[in-house]
C-alpha cells in the first residue's frame, strides 16, 4: 500500500470527521446548555436535506438551497422546541429519550407524506465538482475539500460565538448557572429557543452539504445521529473541543479500520475470510473506541459533568 | 383511582381472558397478538428492575434479547440440521427442548449483562445511555457478518420447540407457557421489591453515598439488577424466537431496545405492572393504527408524546393517581 | 399521495367483494426507508388484478415495515385469521426467509415478486413456492457476464457485509473471467465511500462492479462521479431501477446495468403495461412494478385453469405459466424458478427523465445456479 494511498485515506478520514463534527456541535451545544438528550437532531438532519432538495430543484441555486436548509432547520427547531422540548428541561432524561424518539417518527413518516417514498435528487454545485490535485499528486474532489473547508469554518465561528460574544457569554453562563443569569434579567426561555434553533441550524446545513454527496431520503439522519451520540460521548458532553476531537477520531477509526483491518488480516488468514472478518471488525470499530474511552475516562475526553 | 393490586390482578385477567375469549371465537390471530404482548412484557419487565429499581436507563437491552433469540435459534438449528455444535474443542448436540433453551439463554444473557455492566457501571447518566448504546451496536453489526449463523438473513426454524406435555404448535397452549413465565417474572419482581436486596437499590438510585455510609457497595447492588434483568430479557428473547420461528440481528437493534423503554414508559417506570400494560397497550396500537394508515407512526409519535408531557409515571400512574419513581 | 389512497381504496373495495374464490395475501413494505419497492411492486400488482376485471380475487395488503418479526406476524395472520390461499409480496431476502418455509408448510402457495435467497431455490426450495422475479444471484452472473464481452480483464468488485452482498460477489465471479484487482466488504448501510474509490483509485482495476441497493447506491454513485475516477462501471439494476434514478442524476448517465425488464422490451403486453401504469400513477414503471405486475397475471393465469382448493391443479396451472409477460415469454425451471434472459442496459436521459435502454441480452434462457440441488 502506497503513501500516496494512505495519504488520502486520512484525507478522507479527517473529512468524514469534519462532517460528523457538524451534526455533534449542535448536538452537544444543546446538551451543554440545556441538559437535553435530543433523539430528533437527525431528523433535523433530514429536513436540512430535503429542504435544500427542494430548493435546489425548484431554483437551481446551490446557495439558496443551504440557506434554505439552514433556515427550515432552524424553524423547524424553534417549533419543536418551544412546542414540546421546553416541557422536557426539567424532565428526567428518560422522558426526554422517549418525547425524542416519538418527535423521530413524527418527523420521518410526516416527511414521507409531504414528499413520498422515493430519494429526492440534490447534487454538488457545478463550481465544485470534480477533482483537484493537491501537492504530492493526490487526486482529491474539490468538493470534499470545501466540506472540510466549512467544517473548520463552523468550529472557528462557534469558537468565536461561545468566546468573544455577549450572547456566547450569556450561553456559557447558561451552561454554570441558570438561576443566577435569569437573575440577572437574561431571557433564559428566549436563549434556549436561540440556542436550540442554532443547533438545529447546523444539523440542517450538514443535511443539506452532505445530502449532495450522498442519498437524500427518509431515515437519512438516524445513522449519522447514532455516530453523532458516539462522538460527543468520546469527546465529553457539553464541550464543543471535546466534540471536534472526537468527530476526528471517530472519522478516522472508521475510514481507516475499513480499510486496513482487512489487509490486517490477510496477514495471517485465508484472503477471503480476513475480507470478511476485517470488514465486520471494521464496523464494530468505533463502538470498542467508545467504550475503550468511556471505560478509561468515564466522562469522555474532556467532559466534566456529571 | 384504584389501588396498584387490584390492578394487578385486573390486568393479568384481562391478558388471559382475550386469548380464551379468541379460543371460543375462533381467533386465532388474536391469541398470536396476545402472545406477543406477553413476551414483550416480559422483556420489559426485565429491563424495569434495571430502569424503574436500579435507575438503569439502559439503551441496549436488546443485546439479551438478542442473545437469548440467537440461543434458541442457534440450539435448535444444530438440532434440526443434525449437525453437532462445535465449541472450545466441545462437541455439542443441538436441541429442541424449550427448558433447556430458557436455561442456556438465561444464563448466556446473565453472563452478558455482568461483562457489559461491569464495564458500563463505571459511567453514569447520560453516558451509560451511551455506553449501553454502544454494546448493542456492537451486537447488532456482530451478529449482520455473522455468516454460519444466517447473517442480515436470520435463521429459521421450521417447527417450534417443545415443551414436555405441552403441544406448543396449537397458539393457546404456546401462550399458556409464555403467560406462566410473564407471571412468574413479575412475581419475582415484586419480592426483589420488597426483599432488603430492592429497598438497599431504590435507596442507591436515589441517594447513593447514603448507601455507602451504611457499609454496602451500591455499584454492585446496581450489577446484581443489571444481571437480573439482562437475565429476564434474554428470556424472553428465546420465547420470542419461538414465536416467530425465527432470529435475524433486527433483535439487537436500538430501535428494539427503545421500543423496550417505550413499553415502559407508556405503562409506568417503577410499577409492577408498567410493562404489562405498555406491551399491550402498544401491541394494540400497532395493530389498529397499522391496519388503519400505512403513516400511522406519526399517530404513534403524537400518543407518546402525550404520554410523556401531560401522563407523567405512565398509565398506571394516571390510573392509581400516583406519579411513579424518579429516575 | 391520492394515487396511493386510490391503489388502498381499490383494494379495500375488493376485500368487501363478497364471494371470493381466491384470496390473496400481501405482505410488503410500504413505510420507512425501503418503502418505494413495496408500493411499486404493489401497484404493478393491484394494476394487472384492475385490468383482468374480476371479482373472485380478492387481496389483502399489509405493511410490513422491512422488519422479520414483523412480517411473520402478519403470515400467521393472514393464514389463520384471513385465511388465504396465496401469499406474496415480501421485497427483502431476510423477510422472505422468514416467512416462506413455513408458510409454503401449511400448505399455502408462495409467489415471489421480488427476493430469490438461494436457500429457497436450491436444497430448500418447496412446491408451493414460486419465483417470478430471479434468483437473487441472476443479475450479479449477468453483470460478470457482460464484463466479459465488454473486454474487460481486472475488476475491483464491492458489495455490503451481509448475506445478500456475498451473494452478489459470488454470482459475478462465477462469470467473470478476468481477473480481481480488488474486493471489499462494505458496511451495511454505509453512506460515505471516499475511502473505498480511493482504493479504486489505486489498485490498477479496468472496471468496476457493484451491488450496492438503494440509498447506499445513489451515494456510491454521486461520489463516484465526483471523484474523478472514469473506469466504466457495471452492476445490477437494484441500484439504477426507476424510482432512484432521479436521484442519482447525471452521475448515473451512461452505466451498463443488467436486468431481466426493460421499459423497451418489445412486445404489446409490455408497452400497454408501461402506458397504463405511467396513466394510473403518474410516474415510469420500474422492474420492481413489472414484477407485481407479472406476479398478478401468472395468478390469474392459474385462477383461470384451476380451482385452488385443488393444489395439484393449481401447482400445474402455474408451472405452466401460460400469461403474457412483460418480458416476452416466460417460463419456470424445475425449481419454480423463471429461466430467463437478463439484458444489459445503459442509463440514458429522456427529456428531463432519467431511464434505461437496454444493450443487449447478456445471458440467454439463464437458469440460476442452485437448481441441481432442488429436490422437489
Amino acid at each position: 500500500m502506497s503513501f500516496l494511498l494512505i495519504a488520502e485515506q486520512v484525507l478522507n478520514g479527517l473529512q468524514f470527521g469534519v462532517m460528523l463534527f457538524l451534526m455533534a456541535a449542535g448536538l452537544t451545544l444543546i446538551f451543554g446548555v440545556m441538559g437535553l438528550i435530543n433523539l430528533a437532531h437527525g431528523s433535523l438532519y433530514m429536513v436540512g436535506a430535503f429542504a435544500a432538495a427542494a430548493v435546489a430543484g425548484a431554483t437551481g441555486s446551490f446557495l439558496l438551497a443551504l440557506i434554505a436548509a439552514l433556515a427550515a432547520a432552524a424553524l423547524a427547531g424553534a417549533i419543536v422546541e418551544m412546542v414540546v422540548i421546553r416541557r422536557l428541561y426539567a424532565a428526567p432524561h428518560l422522558d426526554q429519550v422517549l418525547a425524542t424518539f416519538a418527535l423521530i417518527l413524527i418527523f420521518s413518516e410526516g416527511t414521507r407524506f409531504v414528499f413520498g417514498s422515493f430519494p429526492l435528487f440534490l447534487d454538488i454545485p457545478d463550481a465544485l465538482s470534480g477533482p483537484v490535485t493537491l501537492p504530492g499528486g493526490i487526486e482529491y474532489p474539490l468538493y470534499r475539500l470545501s466540506l472540510i473547508g466549512a467544517g473548520l469554518a463552523v468550529a472557528a465561528g462557534l469558537w468565536f460565538l461561545t468566546a468573544r460574544t455577549r450572547i456566547g457569554i450569556q450561553i456559557r453562563a447558561g451552561e454554570n448557572d441558570r438561576e443566577m443569569i435569569a437573575a440577572l434579567g437574561v431571557d433564559i426561555s428566549k436563549l434556549y429557543t436561540l440556542v436550540f434553533a442554532l443547533g438545529a441550524g447546523l444539523a440542517g446545513l450538514a443535511g443539506a452539504l452532505v445530502g449532495a454527496i450522498q442519498s437524500v431520503q427518509v431515515g437519512m439522519g438516524e445513522p449519522v445521529l447514532i455516530l453523532a451520540f458516539v462522538v460527543i460521548v468520546i469527546g465529553g458532553i457539553g464541550s464543543i473541543k471535546g466534540a471536534f476531537i472526537g468527530a476526528l477520531l471517530v472519522g478516522l477509526t472508521d475510514t481507516l479500520g475499513g480499510v486496513f483491518l482487512p489487509e490486517l488480516f490477510k496477514l495471517f488468514m485465508a484472503p477471503d475470510t480476513a475480507t470478511q472478518t476485517g470488514s465486520a471488525l471494521a464496523s464494530m470499530a468505533i463502538y470498542i473506541l467508545m467504550s475503550l474511552v468511556l471505560i478509561w475516562r468515564p466522562s469522555g475526553l474532556f467532559g466534566v459533568r456529571l | 383511582m384504584i389501588a396498584e393490586r387490584p390492578l394487578a390482578v385486573l390486568v393479568l385477567t384481562a391478558l388471559l381472558a382475550v386469548p380464551l375469549w379468541a379460543l371460543a371465537v375462533d381467533e386465532p390471530f388474536t391469541i398470536t397478538l396476545a402472545t406477543r404482548a406477553a413476551i414483550l412484557a416480559l422483556a420489559a419487565v426485565g429491563l424495569n428492575i434495571a430502569l424503574g429499581m436500579g435507575g438503569l436507563v439502559s439503551l441496549g437491552h436488546a443485546v439479551f434479547f438478542g442473545i437469548g433469540g440467537y440461543a434458541m435459534g442457534i440450539l435448535a438449528y444444530h438440532a434440526q440440521t443434525y449437525t453437532p455444535l462445535e465449541i472450545f474443542g466441545l462437541s455439542i448436540e443441538g436441541t429442541k427442548s424449550m427448558p433447556v433453551i430458557w436455561l442456556v439463554a438465561t444464563l448466556v444473557s446473565a453472563l452478558a449483562a455482568w461483562g457489559i455492566g461491569l464495564l458500563s457501571l463505571r459511567t453514569s447518566g447520560v453516558y451509560f445511555i451511551m455506553i449501553t448504546l454502544a454494546f448493542g451496536q456492537m451486537f447488532y453489526y456482530f451478529a449482520i457478518s455473522w455468516s454460519a449463523y444466517g447473517g442480515e438473513d436470520g435463521l429459521s426454524i421450521y417447527v417450534r420447540n417443545g415443551f414436555p406435555g405441552v403441544n406448543t404448535l396449537v397458539p393457546i397452549q404456546f401462550f399458556a407457557l409464555c403467560f406462566a413465565l410473564l407471571c412468574a417474572a413479575l412475581f419475582l419482581n415484586a419480592r426483589l421489591q420488597a426483599a432488603p436486596f430492592g429497598l438497599a437499590l431504590n435507596a442507591a438510585r436515589q441517594v447513593p453515598a447514603r448507601v455507602e455510609t451504611v457499609g454496602l457497595n451500591p455499584v454492585r447492588l446496581k450489577l446484581v439488577a443489571f444481571v437480573v434483568s439482562g437475565a429476564i430479557t434474554g428470556l424472553a428473547g428465546a420465547l420470542f424466537a419461538d414465536l416467530n420461528r425465527f432470529v435475524s440481528p433486527t433483535m439487537f437493534s436500538w430501535q428494539l431496545s427503545g421500543e423496550l423503554i417505550v413499553l415502559i414508559v407508556i405503562g409506568g417506570v417503577g410499577r409492577l405492572m408498567g410493562p404489562v400494560i405498555g406491551a399491550c397497550l402498544f401491541v394494540t396500537l400497532e395493530h389498529w393504527l397499522g391496519g388503519i394508515t400505512e403513516f400511522w407512526h406519526v399517530f404513534l409519535g403524537v400518543i407518546l408524546l402525550l404520554i410523556v408531557l401531560f401522563a407523567r409515571g405512565g398509565l398506571v400512574g394516571l390510573l392509581t393517581g400516583k406519579e411513579g419513581p424518579h429516575v | 399521495m391520492k394515487k396511493l389512497l386510490l391503489a388502498t381504496a381499490s383494494a379495500a373495495l375488493m376485500a368487501s367483494a363478497a364471494m371470493a374464490e381466491v384470496k390473496v395475501g400481501m405482505i410488503t413494505t410500504l413505510s420507512g426507508g425501503g418503502a418505494g419497492l413495496g408500493i411499486d411492486v404493489r401497484d404493478g400488482f393491484m394494476l394487472a388484478i384492475e385490468q383482468s376485471g374480476r371479482d373472485d380475487i380478492e387481496v389483502v395488503i399489509e405493511d410490513d415495515q422491512r422488519k422479520p418479526d414483523i412480517a411473520v406476524q402478519l403470515a400467521d395472520k393472514m393464514i389463520q385469521s384471513e385465511k388465504v390461499d396465496v401469499l406474496t409480496g415480501i421485497i427483502w431476502s431476510n423477510l422472505a426467509m422468514a416467512v416462506v418455509p413455513a408458510s409454503v408448510a401449511q400448505g399455502k402457495f408462495y409467489l415471489s415478486p421480488n427476493a430469490g435467497p438461494s436457500a429457497l431455490a436450491g436444497k430448500g426450495c418447496h412446491e408451493n413456492y414460486f419465483n417470478v422475479a430471479w434468483q437473487n444471484d441472476n443479475l450479479h452472473e449477468a453483470a460478470g457476464a457482460y464484463a466479459n464481452t465488454a473486454g474487460y480483464k481486472n475488476s475491483f468488485i464491492l458489495a455490503p457485509n451481509y448475506p445478500a452482498g456475498k451473494d452478489a460477489l459470488t454470482g459475478y465471479k462465477r462469470f467473470f473471467g478476468g481477473d480481481l484487482a480488488g474486493e471489499v466488504y462494505t458496511k451495511l448501510g454505509q453512506t460515505d465511500y471516499a475511502a473505498e474509490i480511493a482504493q479504486i483509485r489505486a489498485s490498477g482495476a479496468d472496471s468496476v462492479f457493484f451491488f450496492l441497493p438503494g440509498g447506499m447506491g445513489i451515494s456510491f454513485l454521486k461520489q463516484y462521479a465526483d471523484s474523478g475516477v472514469d473506469l466504466p462501471v457495471v452492476g445490477p439494476a437494484f441500484s439504477f431501477d426507476q424510482g432512484i434514478l432521479q436521484a442519482v442524476g447525471d452521475a448515473a448517465l451512461g452505466v451498463v446495468n443488467t436486468s431481466q425488464w426493460n421499459k423497451d422490451i418489445d412486445n404489446p403486453t409490455n408497452a400497454a403495461f408501461v402506458e397504463s401504469f405511467s396513466a394510473k400513477y403518474g410516474r415510469l414503471p420500474s422492474l420492481y412494478a413489472s414484477q407485481g405486475f407479472d406476479t398478478a397475471n401468472l395468478l390469474i393465469s392459474a385462477v383461470d385453469k384451476a380451482d385452488v382448493s385443488d393444489a395439484d391443479a393449481f401447482r400445474a396451472a402455474l408451472e405452466a405459466a401460460e400469461f403474457d409477460s412483460t418480458r416476452g415469454a416466460f417460463k419456470f425451471g424445475p425449481n419454480h424458478h423463471p429461466v430467463q434472459t437478463i439484458y444489459a442496459r445503459e442509463v440514458i436521459k429522456e427529456g428531463e427523465v432519467y431511464t434505461n435502454k437496454i444493450l443487449g441480452p447478456a445471458l440467454e434462457d439463464h437458469a440460476d445456479a442452485y437448481a441441481g440441488a432442488c429436490k422437489m
